[in-house]
């Protein structure tokens, strides 16, 4: 008899203490966890994307229950999302502003002259490292279409060997401006219309020998801007999203086009994201 | 004549080193081996838990099994210590360190799985190894995987940028580097 109760009791014994010793533990080494990163973790998209800058929706969820980072931390969930997380934080949930990304180069193959022809594997990264990209101009788009490969949301097509974001589709992520190796990939309200499409501080007369679209630092928009929401640093004017009122003068005066009104598109831009 | 501590310490990393010559705790060995961060990671955690498991089973063995002439029960005991130990081990550690919790991550609960644990555990009582033996085995067991798990890592770091043949890239070519490092191994027998 005691073959078969022995074991059991051994077993049994073991499995018991063993669960006790664990419950016990549970209670002395509990860590409180903050009930808010659960309820904004549910109110996350959870894709997991990353681009709030923290390790997934876990981490952001963590960051804006203790209060680190902005109820409007979650750029992919945009407005919506933000109300909802600002409920469970109680607070207001500020009109979130939009932003997208916008390629700060128009010289496209018409328009900008290349040093040299490129011929490697098909990356701007690589291209890039290459005296710089086959563009004379140092700091154009190289147009081998990184950024459209990052983008998971359709927002980015190659147009004439330059790269174009569409702002409908575009959702804040940020993989482009970080992937670009020329760093002219920026974040602009989703508002504004008049952006300065130009990244080059070269001086005006070398601009206006490899680019016939760059800011060549005449400095028309600075004069003529009726808010003075232009400001001019290394010969490239910079224009303050927050004083532009969307009057467009600056669009109309810009001697080489430089300065664009984003919210008309092209023919080929409409056509190639009808498709 | 009993071994000496330095000979079980050198017989367990070198020459019956557990992953090269034994063949235990390979699913982490390949499966957490692609990166160093993550392999030292694992390292610690095994070391950590394969120590205490070892010193908690084998006072069990001896207290209770032997006594009631119930070896045959070791295996399922000695898992329900390991699993339990485990469970034990990522609570107490959340509370007392959140750093190292967080550096060791998904590998703690991982180890509950690891063959090398229960292993190391089972060989201390067959080979009739005292209290300070075990713990120079578990220990000696622990610094071999950390040496296997950090040698195949750094092969496959640099594996990862070499020009590797398309139908061996990637796994194919871990178990070949892996094979060939059980044979260098080898090289170690006699040594004790």
């Amino acid at each position: 008899m005691t073959n078969i109760i022995n074991p059991v009791v051994v077993l049994g014994g073991l499995g018991l203490l063993f669960g006790v010793l664990l419950s016990i533990a549970s209670k002395i080494f509990v860590v409180e966890v903050d009930p808010k990163i659960e309820e904004v973790l549910n109110a996350l998209p959870g894709a997991n994307c990353g681009a709030c800058g923290y390790p997934g929706c876990g981490g952001c969820a963590a960051a804006i229950a203790q209060g680190k980072a902005p109820v409007t931390a979650c750029t992919i969930g945009g407005q919506k999302v933000a109300e909802n997380v600002a409920d469970i934080m109680g607070v207001n949930a500020a009109q979130m502003e939009r932003n997208v990304a916008v390629v700060l180069c128009q010289g496209d193959c018409e328009k900008a002259k290349d040093k040299y022809i490129y011929q490697g594997i098909q990356d701007c990264r690589v291209q890039a490292t290459l005296g710089g990209g086959q563009k004379e101009c140092s700091y154009g788009c190289l147009g081998c279409g990184t950024c459209f490969d990052v983008c998971e949301f359709n927002a980015i097509r190659m147009i004439n060997g330059i790269a174009v974001i569409n702002k409908e589709n575009c959702t804040a992520c940020n993989k482009c401006v970080e992937i670009c190796p020329k760093k002219i990939i920026e974040m602009v309200p989703y508002e504004s219309t008049a952006i300065v499409k130009c990244k080059s501080e070269d001086l005006g007369k070398l601009v206006r020998g490899y680019c016939s679209t760059g800011c060549i630092g005449c400095k028309i928009c600075v004069k003529n801007c009726p808010t003075e929401a232009f400001s001019f640093e290394n010969n490239l004017a910079w224009i303050n999203y927050e004083k532009c009122i969307n009057c467009l003068v600056c669009v109309e005066k810009c001697p080489t086009n430089a300065i664009d009104n984003s919210s008309i598109v092209s023919e080929e831009f409409a056509r190639e994201f009808a498709s | 004549m009993e071994m000496s501590l330095f000979a079980i310490m050198v017989s367990t990393i070198l020459v019956n080193n557990y992953v090269f010559a034994r063949f235990l705790g390979i699913c982490p060995f390949l499966g957490v081996s692609n990166k160093m961060e993550t392999a030292t990671g694992m390292g610690l955690a095994v070391t950590f838990v394969t120590t205490l498991a070892s010193i908690i089973t084998y006072i069990i063995q001896n207290t209770i099994l032997n006594t009631l002439g119930l070896q045959y029960l070791q295996t399922i005991v000695f898992i329900l210590v390991i699993a339990s130990l485990v469970q034990f081990v990522e609570l107490a550690l959340k509370k007392i360190s959140p750093g190292l919790y967080s550096a060791m991550g998904v590998f703690l609960p991982l180890i509950t799985t690891n063959c090398m644990v229960l292993g190391v555990a089972i060989l201390n009582i067959q080979e009739g190894f005292t209290l300070v033996q075990t713990v120079t085995n578990a220990v000696g067991a622990s610094i071999g995987f950390f040496l296997a798990l950090i040698l195949i890592a750094a092969l496959r770091e640099k594996m990862d940028i070499a020009d590797i043949p398309e139908a061996l890239a990637g796994f194919p070519i871990t178990l070949i580097a892996a094979g060939l490092m059980s044979i260098a191994f080898t090289g170690f027998a006699g040594l004790v």
